[in-house]
């Protein structure tokens, strides 16, 4: 322990720490926008400065150690007057466009100017001008409202590893782009919408279907049919102000059929679809027709990833196609007849909390009869939207059930959303399906937790089948990398490519745990809303939701069968974008 | 691309192979690359990238930070115009708009003939010459929107 003295009141604290840890556990938060404290620390906004006796100059305190005896002054009149103008200057090369921005009233950079008290614009001369680059189904990127912080450079090298973008140029030209100044569209971005969450203005966003899915909404030939993955419900009520934690399943279904949808299935249903699928497809390896181990193919912009840089890996990949696309192709088929609708009248609406499923959405390969299953695929974010301009307030909205047929959903869909709920759904039915006894022990700890890699063996029969679970695309090229050298270490391995599992979509809402994004305890507090919900479902295991049998029985037939190939199941393809 | 020059290239950069921290060597993997072609084409930085396992981005990333690396080709002679203070009060503006009229081009393009690269630069050093500009390295100063004519017509008569 070490004594510093902070705006003159002394504190004992451990050595190693920055001043602004200091500060902060003193009370005192010390405002800050390129600092992130899951990323490394960069030091180049200069918003957390602080006096520091002895020191010429003003100190950043993100990057600044302790020393013992340091006397700090975080609140002194030329301190906050340094830093309203150094936000004065970032806002001066900035778009002055707040009321007609996506993120007004959520924008960092917005609350920043109001914290350090902007009141007046000081310098009208030039501003930086770029072209909007909206070619990347998934991504845009508005150069003019970066603020150069480069959280979204650090996300992508430091917790993806794909390192997309970079800074390129240099000072007063400065921007953030994939290699070449190519559009997102062409880079080798994997679409995971991570560097969205971390942005702290409206330079990375989604890009949005609002527009389309409105007119969709307006077209009278219609059938409007939506769906919504596990983890939008445990999270949309932050849009809202509302805590995080609490599953919003029947309120979110109620809103969406207020939005003028005809139907509003659950991705949950499918997800049960995909665990029999892929449990049967699993088994079906185990007994040595296929390759092991077999690698899950839920996360799109996994997907993406894993065609661009671990093709020699495809034919460890599932073949199924994620819930999402399992769900619309039931939906444009068997759904269709039912109603006896034609196919092109109906038009399905994800609502995913993901971005990379509007990639995903698009893939030519999974096209059925030439016809594309998933019409739109929108985030948690753009649902929040459209709910607030339709005047739909959550909280108030009296919850309703999803529709049949395709709306039952067991536990195990449910804690799909989470990092090892897909290893945890998809072990319950194959071991139940390969030994025929009914598995006690549901909950299997060791999918469970935050933990970047996690390892685990369960008991089928006789054989010990090895798992291992990862989440965020950083964590993914560690284990991958363990199997291109030993294909034997495991028999199983869940990739989700966002940090959390979907729970930390790139799509889900800018809350602030800690006063920023990508909180862990954010996550947690989600993964919680969507394991209580596990626990507190009478069915726990897909294979026994009884809507999914009736599919097979009236359409299907079996799992792994000619129909359940040609609607469920997909294929790869290398891909080389530029750049590795 | 030849395949003699990238084999200098490759050679070079197998070079650092055993160091530790191989790839802190980009910047003189650059330099080389920029040697050997004279700027840094697209497909060079993809090879770059791929001989030294460094994302593409970050090659792109350093190859447009500095000013010495060029991404696009350049010509013969590359003109470079002082902006720096000195040369700004003295009429850099006017030498710059000058070369431009007689050139045909924007800063940091190039002539069709190849012949000239007009670019800006900061302070060269050399203030009590101002206004100035520097050609291939070679200083020329005093300048007048006259003598920055004549200046041109001697490269492009290949008198100097």
């Amino acid at each position: 322990m070490i004594k510093v003295y902070i705006n003159d009141k002394p504190y004992d604290v451990v050595e190693g720490i920055t001043i602004m840890q200091a500060a902060a556990m003193a009370g005192y938060k010390i405002p800050s926008l390129c600092y992130h404290p899951r990323l490394s620390i960069y030091g180049g906004c200069r918003v957390c400065i602080v006096e520091v006796e002895g020191v010429k100059n003003f100190a950043a305190s993100c990057s600044y150690p302790i020393k013992d005896g340091m006397k700090i002054r975080t609140n002194t009149e030329a301190v906050r007057k340094a830093r309203k103008e150094i936000v004065e200057l970032i806002l001066d090369n900035h778009p002055q466009d707040c009321n007609i921005c996506k993120r007004n009233g959520i924008c960092e950079l917005q609350n920043l100017a109001r914290e350090v008290g902007v009141e007046e614009r000081m310098f009208a001369g030039e501003r930086k001008r770029y072209d909007k680059d909206d070619a990347s189904p998934c991504v845009e990127n508005n150069q003019e409202k970066c603020v150069l912080c480069g959280r979204c450079v650090r996300m992508c090298a430091e917790i993806q590893k794909i390192r997309a973008i970079d800074f390129v140029n240099r000072g007063i030209k400065t921007r953030v782009s994939p290699a070449f100044d190519m559009s997102f569209k062409d880079s080798v971005c994997s679409c995971c919408g991570q560097c969205i969450t971390v942005c702290p203005t409206a330079a990375l966003t989604e890009k949005d279907y609002i527009k389309e899915t409105f007119e969709v909404l307006n077209d009278k030939s219609k059938i409007k049919v939506a769906q919504i993955a596990p983890s939008v419900r445990a999270a949309i009520g932050e849009f809202f102000g509302l805590k995080p934690g609490k599953n919003w399943e029947k309120e979110t279904a109620a809103s969406l059929k207020k939005l003028g949808f005809d139907y509003v299935f659950d991705t949950q249903f499918s997800a049960d679809l995909t665990i029999v699928e892929e449990a049967s497809e699993f088994l079906d390896r185990l007994k040595g027709n296929g390759a092991l181990p077999m690698i899950t193919s839920c996360s799109s912009a996994w997907m993406k990833a894993m065609e661009q840089f671990y093709s020699d890996l495809i034919p460890n990949v599932s073949t199924c196609r994620s819930p999402m696309s399992m769900l619309s192709s039931i939906i444009k088929t068997y759904f269709a007849k039912k109603i006896n609708v034609d196919p092109k009248n109906i038009a399905s609406v994800a609502f995913m909390c993901c971005v990379a499923k509007k990639y995903e959405a698009a893939r030519e390969e999974l096209l059925i009869d030439g016809m594309r299953t998933t019409d739109y695929s929108l985030t948690t974010r753009e649902l929040g939207r459209m709910l607030k301009s339709s005047g739909i307030n959550l909280p108030d909205i009296k919850g309703e059930e999803f529709d049949s047929p395709l709306g039952q959903s067991s536990g195990a869909a449910t804690i799909f959303g989470v990092t090892g709920g897909v290893m945890e759904a998809a072990l319950r039915t194959a071991y139940e399906l390969a030994t025929g006894k009914t598995l006690i022990d549901i909950e299997m700890t060791q999918a469970r937790g935050f933990e970047g890699v996690k390892e685990g063996k369960i008991d089928v029969d006789g054989t010990e089948v090895r798992f291992a679970v990862v989440h965020g695309l950083g964590n993914a090229a560690k284990i991958l990398d363990v199997v291109r050298k030993d294909k034997n270490k495991y028999h199983f391995i869940e990739i989700m490519a966002c940090p959390g599992g979907c729970i930390g979509g790139g799509g889900q809402p800018y809350t602030a745990v800690n006063g920023q994004t990508f909180d862990i305890n954010l996550l947690k507090l989600r993964a919680q809303a969507l394991y209580d919900s596990d626990k507190s479902k009478i069915i726990r295991k897909s294979h026994e939701n009884p809507d999914i049998k009736k599919l097979y029985d009236e359409f299907l037939g079996t799992p792994l069968g000619e129909k359940a190939h040609k609607l469920l199941h997909t294929h790869y393809k290398p891909h080389f974008p530029k750049g590795i | 691309m030849s395949d003699e020059k990238l084999k200098e290239l490759q050679e070079y950069i197998q070079e650092f192979a055993s160091k530790e921290n191989k790839q802190s060597y980009l910047i003189a993997v650059l330099h080389k690359a920029q040697s050997i072609y004279g700027y840094l084409p697209k497909e060079v930085i993809e090879f770059v990238s791929e001989e030294m396992r460094l994302p593409t981005s970050a090659v792109w990333g350093a190859a447009t930070f500095y000013n010495y690396f060029h991404t696009t080709v350049k010509g013969k002679y590359i003109i470079s115009v002082c902006m720096g203070t000195a040369c700004y009060v003295k009429g850099a503006v006017e030498i710059m708009e000058t070369i431009k009229d007689e050139l045909e081009i924007k800063e940091n393009e190039t002539t069709q003939d190849m012949m000239f690269t007009l670019q800006e630069a900061r302070c060269l050093g050399a203030c009590g010459l101002a206004p100035v500009l520097m050609v291939n390295g070679k200083v020329h100063g005093d300048l007048t929107p006259e003598k920055v004519k004549k200046l041109i017509n001697d490269y492009r008569s290949e008198r100097l």
